[in-house]
């Protein structure tokens, strides 16, 4: 079987992260409007373990949200999703998002799209995966300009989960709420210690022994190109033809 | 309930009205922007339900807009929407960010007819501290538990697109059941829609879950492709390749005058398809 692609990579140490054995179950994903990668990897979990629903918000065919783009909030306020993803324009070492933008309000330096759910999703999901392809000290800063939403919340704030990990190009993190703080857990072949450090603007510590982010297992890369292609296609068609172009080509067949 | 031509009914928008509209993937009104934009609509309040990306962006570059609310304003894949990202480095509009459940949940207070609901989440956050119209106060039925409240947002006009309206004024709007919540909180609603079919669309029991009754809908024109360029439903899926043109051309102030020229200003909406 060809060796694994970098993003089938970036896939499975997601996956890997959604099935940690250590984490209450993951019953339920829900797909933003992250990028592929986060919906690959539920994907994958659910051809894994048989037992994850995945609800993709931009679901083309079969939308599971019958009672419209709020519902996914509304399950979510309900304690309905498990774990769900977020990125940021700039995330600091504190777990802090910045979806806003950069210099006097509301991102006069520079502006990104806005928040999106943020601020109400990393507080009211037990379980979230930040996930940013761009690891630069332009996104890892060691603080936000602005808080989209907040890493860490004070006691007595309603909150149900955090961050648990972040995954970029480079490496995986996770992160302890009680410190508000990042771990390097494994850095991607051809990264290093130091190359992670010098890319990372923020603080962080280092899990001792530092491990290489593991390839996906065959089995695992089997069902990326198979099912986990087929099921991605309709709504993720950009995607899946620059990634596996024959399971597209085996669809549309 | 009216059916006007397209020109006319975007023609029902006075200056500085406050339009509820949604984003691209949600049967959004992109038509009637480039209607907006050829009749030179002025100090236009958009609302994004929850988010917002073509339409805003092309009304914000032809000068039609004073202020956006809204949790976000982008064109997904295609990037960073151009003229929304210019106009709020120059401040030339005026930018109320949300996130994405409290515009849900303003417009269903509205809807409800109650002036204010409470949520969850969002203390901490920047966004808060940006908004004063919105309070944080302790749960009165719980003692230590801060929660916001949000004021209802009842817009001027909710516009959107749809698949089919009949006679009667009821519109088939499939599972986008936001649109419903549009239109149950604006004050006025305006709708395009691909097509005007015979009877009645409640009369029919598979349909009616996906109606809005013609109850809340004061007019609407047929506009085919009115979403284009972005999907409606299992009609037509979102033109990619468009949305990059025009991501492209909107980089530049020139590009972006092109633009105009070539796909809203010369044309009908439907002969630019």
């Amino acid at each position: 079987m060809r060796d694994a692609l970098p993003e089938e990579r970036l896939i499975g140490a997601i996956t890997r992260l959604i099935l940690d054995p250590g984490k209450r179950p993951a019953r339920h994903v829900a797909i933003g409007a992250a990028s592929p990668i986060p919906a690959a990897a539920s994907y994958l979990a659910r051809e894994i373990t048989g037992e994850v629903r995945v609800s993709v918000l931009n679901q083309r065919r079969g939308n599971p949200f019958t009672n419209g783009t709020g519902e996914l909030f509304d399950l979510t306020a309900e304690g309905r999703i498990d774990l769900f993803f977020l990125g940021g324009g700039e995330i600091d070492g504190a777990g802090n998002l910045n979806l806003v933008g950069v210099g006097e309000w509301p991102g006069r330096v520079a502006r990104f799209p806005g928040s999106f759910g943020s601020a109400f999703m990393y507080m009211m999901v037990p379980r979230v995966i930040l996930y940013r392809f761009e690891h630069s000290r332009r996104v890892l800063v060691p603080r936000v300009a602005y808080i989209s939403a907040p890493g860490t919340s004070p006691a007595g704030v309603f909150r149900r989960g955090h961050g648990e990990a972040l995954v970029t190009g480079k490496a995986v993190f996770s992160f302890s709420p009680e410190q508000a703080r990042f771990r390097l857990v494994s850095v991607h072949p051809g990264e290093s210690a130091e190359s992670v450090r010098a890319a990372t603007g923020f603080d962080y510590d280092m899990a001792q022994p530092l491990a290489e982010t593991a390839d996906p297992v065959p089995e695992w890369l089997h069902l990326l190109r198979g099912p986990v292609a087929a099921a991605m296609a309709p709504t993720y068609p950009t995607f899946v033809q620059r990634i596996w172009p024959a399971a597209e080509m085996a669809r549309s067949a | 309930m009216r059916i006007l031509e397209l020109d006319r009914l975007a023609a029902e928008i006075p200056a500085g009205a406050m339009v509820a509209i949604p984003p691209d993937n949600s049967a959004t009104c992109a038509a009637f922007a480039r209607a907006l934009v050829r009749q030179g609509a002025r100090g236009l309040r958009l609302v994004g339900v929850p988010v917002s990306g073509y339409a805003t962006d092309l009304l914000i570059g032809a000068g039609c807009v004073a202020e956006v609310q809204s949790s976000a304003v982008t064109l997904d894949e295609a990037g960073l929407a151009p003229c929304f990202t210019r106009a709020v480095k120059a401040g030339q509009i005026r930018m109320l960010d949300a996130t994405c459940p409290t515009m849900h949940a303003m417009l269903e207070a509205a809807g409800r007819g109650i002036p204010f609901i409470p949520i969850r989440g969002i203390l901490g956050s920047d966004v808060l501290k940006h908004r004063p119209d919105w309070r944080v106060i302790d749960n009165p039925f719980q003692e230590g538990d801060p929660i916001l409240l949000l004021p209802a947002l009842a817009p001027d006009f909710a516009v959107f697109h749809a698949a089919a309206a009949d006679r009667q004024g009821n519109v088939w709007v499939g599972r986008h059941h936001e649109l419903a919540s549009m239109a149950h909180a604006a004050k006025r609603t305006l709708v395009t829609v691909e097509r005007i079919v015979e009877g009645n669309l409640i009369d029919d029991e598979r349909m009616a879950p996906g109606v809005i009754s013609g109850v809340y809908i004061e007019a609407v024109a047929v506009a085919e492709r009115g979403a284009w360029p972005g999907g409606l439903l299992d009609e037509y899926p979102d033109d990619a390749v468009h949305f990059l043109e025009y991501a492209r051309l909107a980089r530049s102030e020139e590009g972006f005058r092109a633009y105009l020229a070539r796909y809203v200003l010369r044309v009908t909406a439907a002969a630019a398809e």
